[in-house]
This record gives C-alpha cells, structure tokens and sequence, in this order.
C-alpha cells in the first residue's frame, strides 16, 4: 500500500480544483483486490439473507429485528471491519470500510442508519479521540455487537446550529463525576443502545464538550416514545434525556470545550460514509426498475421500449455510476492520506484523524450529491413503476421515503453546502490550497483575447478533459470575484455559496467518472466501456448545464456592467462545447445496456 | 479425521448462458463464478466435523488461476489448506483422475464430492475417483455421520431414502440435505483475513487422458408468450394441449 502511495501525487483535500489529476492515480470499484471482493459478495450475501427477505419486518416497525440483524451484523465481522486490531476489530483500510457501507446500505435504510449510526458516529467519537483506557473499555464490545452504541447531539433548539446546545455537565462536589442534564432529540438507535456519546456544556464554555455515557436507566437516563417516522421505520429514533446522570470524569472525551470539534470531525466521516450508504439503494432501484419495465407491457410492448422510460433508466444508471467513481476515489485518497501520515510517525488514530479532515470539503460534496441522487433515482423508481410504485406492496415506494433522510441528517444539505465552500475559502486563506494564484489567472484570462484555435479533441475524453479543466475555471472565476467583493460578508451571501457550490459539486463528480473511465478504458478497451463512456460523457453534460445556469445566477447576483459582461462572456466559453454530444443517442445506448443486462452491472 | 473436499469452479445460477466457437464452448465473458453449490453442502459439512470432531478440512480443485477466489472463499469459509490442480477441467474422468491423486497423496479418510457439478451435470467425479481409490462410496448423499471410521450414510433414492452403514475410508456424491441452505455460512470478515495466511498449493497435473469432446452445446426453446384461452372455450383448450404442447 505505501509504495504505491508514495510514487502518485496525492492531491490535498480541495486541490482538485487547481491541479490536473492523471486517470492512473484515482482509485476505482474496478481496483477491489481479491479479499475486498470476497468482503462485498459476503456483505450481499449477509443483505440477500437476513434484510432484503424480510423487508417487510423493517417496514412494519420491528425495531427488535434490527437489533437482532445489527447483531448478527457483528457476528461476521462487519461492525469491526475499520477498527485497529488492538481493539478487537479488522483493522482494514478506509476503502474496505466503505464497501461494506455501501453494500450493506441498500435493502433498507432503517438497518443502513442503525449500521451508520453505531458503526460511524456511536463508535468513531472513541476511536478517533478516545484515551487508551476509554478504547480498550469500549472499543472492543462496540467491535464485535455486544453493545451498540448513539450519538446525542441534536437537542429541541440545537439542530444545525449544533454547539448552541443546552444540556449542561456539572462537575460534582468530589470532583468524581459530571452530572449530565438535558434533553436530546432525533437519536438513532436509542431504543437499544448501551452507551451515548454525549456533548454537554460545563459551565459557560464557548464549546461543547463530549462525554461515554453508559445507557442505565438507574441514573437518570430516560427515553422518549419512537417518533413516528416518513421513513427507516425500523431505525430506532427517540428523544433522550438526561436527569443528573453522573458520569465519571474518567469518561470525558478529548478535553473540556473540544466536543464541537468531536462532534464536526465525526460527522465528516459519517458523511462520505452516508454517501456510500446511498450507493447500493440505488443500485437495488435500478435493478427493481429495469426487472418490471423489462416485464411490464403496456401499448403491446414491454415499457423499458419507451424513450421516455429509457431515458430515465439511463440517468438512474449514470448517477450511480458517477457517484461509485466519486466516492471510491475520495475514499482512496482518504486511506493514502492516512498511511502517510502513519508513514510519517502520526499514531494510527492521529493519522486518520486528519486524514479524514484533510478531505472534508470531499466528504461534504459527496454527501450532497449522492443523497440527492438516490432521491431522484427512487423518485423515477416509483415512476416506472406507475401506480405500483405508489403501492407499500412494491419496494419503490419505501425506498423513496428512506432516501429522504440523506438529505437531512449529518447535516443537512444546505449545511453541507454551505461548508463546502466555506472550508475550500478557509484553506486558501491559510495557504493549504493556492487558488488565488489559478483564480487571478482565470482573471487575466478573461481579460485577453480567446484562442480560436479548435484544439485536437480526436483521443478519448480529450474534449471532455478540456471542458472540466474549464469547469474549473468558472469556480474560480465565480468564487474568486465573490471573495473579492465580499470578504468575510460572504457568508451572508447564501444564495451565492450554494450556487457555487453545485459548480463545485458538478466538477467534482463530473471529473470523476471520466477519470475512472478513462482508467478503465486503457485497461480493459474502449469497447469493453462503451457504455461507461457514455455515462460519464452523459453526466458531464448534465453537469455543464447545471454549472452554466448557477454561474449565471452567481454572476449577475453580484456585479455589474462590464465586469458582468465579462464574466458571463467568460462563463459561456468555459462551458462551450465544440462538438455537442447527442445525449439522446447517449442515453438509448446506456438504457440498453442496462435492460439487456437486466439491471445495473457497473459495479461487478 | 483429515477430510477433502472436491470443488468445482462453476457459474453463479443467475448467469446468462452464452456459447461461443461455434457452439462448443462456454462463454465466460461477464460471468460469475462460485462454490458449486452441492459441494457447497459438502464443505459446510465438513466444517461441522471440523468443530465437532477435530477434523482436518481440506479442499482440491482443478483449474486455472482464475478459480482461486472461489477456493479462497472456502478457506474464509474455515478450511484449513487449500489445492489447485493447475489444468483446465475437460472431462469427468480427467478431473476425477486429477483429484485421486492429489487424494491418494494425502492420506484422506474422508472424500467429499457433490453429487455432480451445477454447469455440466455429468454426475461422475465422485464415482470415479471412488474407483480409481478403491473406497466405499455413497452417491446422492443426503446425511453422513461419523463415529471412528464406522460412517452412517443416507442416500435420496427414488421416492425415498436409503441408510447405509459403511467404513472410511469413504467417497461421498453429496447434494442438500448434508446441511440445510441455511446451515450454509457467509464467510465472515475475520475468516477473509485468515484466509489470505493459509496454505494454497498449486499442484502440476497428472497425465490423464481426455475421452470427450463438446461437439455441440444447445439452448432450450425460447418459451412461447402465454396464450389465454377463454373459460368456454374448452375445445380449443384441449387442442392446444394435446398439439402444441402435447402433454396430453
Ligand atoms: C431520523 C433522524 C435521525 C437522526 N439521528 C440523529 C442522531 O443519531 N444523533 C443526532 O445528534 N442527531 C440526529 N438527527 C438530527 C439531525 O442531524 C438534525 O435533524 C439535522 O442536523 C437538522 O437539524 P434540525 O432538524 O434541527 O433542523 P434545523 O437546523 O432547524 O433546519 C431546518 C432547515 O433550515 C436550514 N438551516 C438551518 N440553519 C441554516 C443556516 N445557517 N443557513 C441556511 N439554512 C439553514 C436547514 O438546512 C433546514 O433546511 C436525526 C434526525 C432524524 C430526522
């Protein structure tokens, strides 16, 4: 692994945006060694048995069978699959701990949340900041199943403004213990937890501070009803509260006032991680979808020969396949960053500490994105089903309403795209990413005159290549001038971030699959990846056009005149193509595929 | 007790079946490939003699390089070695050839076959390795216990069972019923792991000779859109019947 490491040029968290990326040094579903393999088929073969059979159970509110399959869970190892062996788990990299996330998510999001829930927030705050007694107390029982863990941050009036919470920590007369009182709302897996990862105030600290609470209902710990739910009907989700719970100071977290810290750092991981729990939904949609189009008929004619159904199969196929190549990308980079930190002498825990930090800004646009995805795609599931999708009896419509929490917990969308950008400014200002020295150069750029010249786009991707390179462009040109004009005001400026960060987002994504195709391409042919290069020539398009309509919006927001007319001038050269894809030819191809295949095959 | 257990490398039940070279051979092309199923049975088995009775479990197949992670999955499954006769499968007798060999070199007490592989059907491995080792054999086994080297057999027979009484050293042609589906293990994350630190020996073939050749592979039918035929219409019911699907 660390030679391998050491000889690509590891992009810092948010660089891709100014540095050119070789397709040989991304990461791809396609690079799975053999062991990972064997961990996702025993994954599949784990869903296929114990939550795709029995999907109604989860559906009918049967909060006790997703204990028992969080159990059983842990029992073949895949709670543990990313905690060091010192502490009774795997001790695998962060692609492998992704897999399984991803194919562990797609039958169900009430077993998805419970598994993210104890596995990634209820586990993690120890891992990643646990002392060496706090880990081996703990570590080891959350490893293995026989205690699940939750994680209460969210309160009444503390939800996305998460360190505004109210529940306070009192240190007691002896100085033994803490006394932990408040209440906390919305918390997964509550109904069956033994221990909450609990931030309180002391005092009147700026911050937060985190503390292991052992769930014992003797000492002042008591559960709301289970809220009753759109959606993951089996996740556990009840409010809690905390009466004088006495909570030894041994079980502080980190240090008084670093909880926000916790709490942020846990969530960055929980979110690329969200994003890979809404892989395999989609894949499970579009593999349901294509059966009954294959299988429904209508007018005569199985439906999936309509161009308005195979346009959409084909979209549905696309997203997914762009998120694969986004999120395994991220994820590698995540895990290379990881092991030279290790390399450097970092502690494993150090290491991915900032491992993981280093990619926030990754992690955030990959939430974003593909909980949006897997919303779309079950919505057009539903869709293709017709009034079937609208019946409980088909499993489109449950997986329509498990999607929507993607989008709202680990913070919500808005948030998240709200610090995507924020953090990519914030790391220019500390010089961890030069984007001023590229977005000057955009600036001059605009100023002088455009070439004319029609380069030679004749190789595979050579033109798409050069569009994304342009893509990049109009970021810089849209958030460099923002950054300008505003300053530090440019946090009020929401409208702004969030148009700048779809451009952001679409780049991301966009150059993704294309590297990951392009990959793919020089190993096995471009035959072999015809179709995959019509998704990644199809997302790019889409891109393009999403990139165009909220530059434009961004743009003329906040200039005027002839800085205005430049810049729009500057926006339409950036997304100009000089040879327009046929994106309905595009899409055909990708629908048929996917029907002869009977679903979607991208992954294998 | 040491066990071998004989897999076959064969095509997961979902896969489209294609056939190129002029019909004669199989196409591999995007296929999956997994633990034939009635050897499937047989390992889990194995591995409950392994728990319960301190037994060695082994497993063999024959094939090339690429059938690795299909006995690898066995070994993260929980056997203890694993064998690959380097040689491309051509017949039953080549392949049963091949395995008493790598048997009769290690002393088994106990040979675990499937009743027959689930992509050729041919039904004879076990047979005929039981042959060329002079062992007891049991064909279509469906229960096997084991007490010293006194073996109690269960045999599916037509319409019934058959429980024979017999001695190791013993080859069995097991199917379902040797465990249940769902006796049938998921390997877990701690046996992939382990499974990269066992012993997988690859062996050179045996000479054998080849007796057959695959002149012609054909489909079945496509199958024919469902005709409704209308409640009163019972003439036209009992024609279509009796002449285009002549069941009666
Ligand atoms: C099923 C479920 C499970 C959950 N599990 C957990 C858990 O295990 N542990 C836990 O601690 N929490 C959990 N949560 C809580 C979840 O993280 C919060 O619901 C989420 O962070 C949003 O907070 P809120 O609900 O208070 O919404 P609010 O913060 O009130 O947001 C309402 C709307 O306003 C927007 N908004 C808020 N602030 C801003 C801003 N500054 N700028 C622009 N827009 C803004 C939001 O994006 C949103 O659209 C869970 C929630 C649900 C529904």
């Amino acid at each position: 692994m660390s030679t391998e490491t050491k000889e690509k040029q590891l992009l810092r968290g948010g660089q891709f945006l100014v540095k050119q990326v070789d397709c040989e040094e991304i990461f791809t579903l396609e690079d799975l060694n053999e062991e990972q393999q064997m961990m996702r088929e025993s994954t599949k073969e784990f869903v296929d048995r114990e939550l795709w059979a029995h999907w109604e159970r989860f559906e009918n509110k049967d909060y006790a069978y997703t204990e028992e399959t969080m159990r059983k869970a842990g029992e073949l190892g895949l709670l543990s699959v990313a905690i060091p062996e010192a502490y009774g788990g795997m001790g695998m990299g962060f692609v492998s701990t992704m897999l399984v996330c991803d194919y562990i998510s797609g039958a169900t999001g009430s077993f998805s949340t419970a598994f993210g829930a104890h596995t990634g927030i209820g586990t993690m705050p120890i891992t990643l900041y646990g002392s060496e007694e706090q880990k081996q107390k703990y570590v080891p029982k959350l490893a293995s199943g026989e205690w699940f863990g939750a994680y209460c941050l969210t309160e009444p009036g503390a939800g996305s403004d998460a360190n505004s919470g109210k529940t306070k920590a009192v240190l007691s007369e002896d100085g033994k213990h803490y006394l932990i009182s408040g209440q906390k709302m919305w918390i997964s897996n509550a109904g069956f937890c033994n221990l909450f990862i609990v931030f309180a105030r002391i005092g009147d600290d700026k911050n937060i501070t985190g503390f292991i609470v052992e769930n014992d209902p003797s000492n002042g710990i008591s559960l709301g009803d289970e809220e009753k739910k759109l959606g993951i009907h089996s996740s556990s989700t009840r409010q809690v509260f905390f009466n004088e719970t006495k909570v030894p100071v041994e079980n502080m977290l980190s240090e008084r006032g670093n909880g926000f810290k916790i709490a942020m750092n846990a969530l960055n991981v929980g979110r690329i991680k969200l994003a890979a729990a809404c892989l395999e939904a989609q894949r499970r949609v579009i593999n349901e979808a294509t059966k009954y189009a294959n299988e429904r008929v209508q007018f005569k004619t199985p439906i999936i020969n309509f161009g308005a159904i195979k346009a959409k199969i084909a979209d549905m196929a696309t997203n997914a396949y762009v998120d694969e190549a986004a999120s395994y990308r991220a994820a590698k980079d995540i895990e290379d960053r990881i092991a030279i930190r290790v390399a450097e002498g970092n502690t494993h825990q150090e290491a991915e500490l900032k491992g993981v930090e280093e990619y926030a800004i990754e992690c955030s646009i990959l939430k974003v994105a593909v909980s949006e995805h897997v919303q779309q795609t079950t919505d057009e599931g539903i869709q293709i089903f017709g009034g079937m999708g609208f019946s409980a009896d088909t499993p489109m419509e449950s997986a329509w309403r498990d999607a929507r929490i993607a989008r709202i917990y680990e913070g919500t969308n808005e948030i998240n795209r709200m610090l995507a950008v924020g953090m990519l400014v914030k790391k220019a200002m500390k010089g961890h990413v030069d984007l001023l020295g590229p977005a000057t150069a955009v600036g001059e750029e605009l100023m002088g005159i455009p070439s004319f010249d029609t380069p030679d786009y004749s190789a595979l991707f050579a033109e798409e290549k050069d569009l994304v390179k342009r893509l990049k462009k109009v970021f810089l040109m849209v958030a460099g001038s923002a950054v300008q004009k505003f300053g530090p005001q440019l946090e009020e400026h929401q409208q702004l971030l969030m148009a700048a960060s779809d451009i952001l987002i679409q780049v991301y994504l966009a150059e993704s699959a294309i590297l990951r195709t392009e990959k793919n391409a020089k190993r096995f042919g471009e035959e072999a990846q015809a179709t995959q290069i019509a998704m990644s020539k199809l997302y790019l398009y889409r891109a393009v056009d999403i990139i165009a309509q909220r530059g434009k919006e961004a743009i003329v927001s906040f200039s005027e005149g002839d800085e205005q007319k430049m810049m729009l001038m500057g926006l339409k050269r950036f997304t100009k193509y000089a040879n327009q894809p046929n994106v309905v030819a595009l899409r055909t191809q990708i629908a048929e595929r996917v029907a002869a295949d009977g679903g979607y095959t991208f992954d294998a | 007790m040491k066990i071998l257990v004989c897999i076959s490398n064969v095509p997961d039940t979902t896969s489209k079946i294609n056939f190129t070279e002029g019909d004669t051979k199989f196409d591999t092309n995007g296929v999956q490939f997994v633990i034939n199923p009635n050897d499937e049975f047989g390992l889990t088995r194995a591995m409950w003699f392994k728990e319960k009775q301190g037994a060695t479990v082994h497993v063999a197949t024959v094939g090339g390089a690429q059938t690795e992670p299909t006995i690898r999955k066995a070994l993260a499954i929980g056997a203890d070695e694993a064998i690959r006769i380097n040689a491309e499968p051509t017949d039953g007798f080549f392949v049963a050839r091949q395995l008493a060999e790598v048997a009769k070199n290690g002393g088994y007490d106990l040979i675990i076959a499937g009743r027959e592989s689930i992509d050729y059907n041919g039904g004879m491995v076990p047979g005929i390795i039981a042959t060329l080792l002079d062992m007891n054999f049991v064909n279509t086994c469906v229960s096997l216990e084991i007490e010293g080297t006194d073996a109690k057999a269960v045999r599916e027979i037509d319409g019934g069972n058959e429980t024979i009484a017999t001695s190791l050293p013993l080859v069995i042609g097991g199917q379902k019923g040797l465990v249940e589906e769902s006796d049938l293990r998921i390997p877990n994350m701690r046996g992939i792991m382990m499974a990269r630190k066992k012993a997988l020996h690859v062996v050179e073939a045996t000479d054998a000779p080849t007796m057959t050749a695959d002149v012609k592979f054909e489909k079945p039918a496509a199958k024919g859109p469902v005709k409704l035929v209308d409640a009163g219409n019972i003439d036209e019911l009992i024609s279509l019947l009796h002449n285009e699907a002549k069941a009666i």
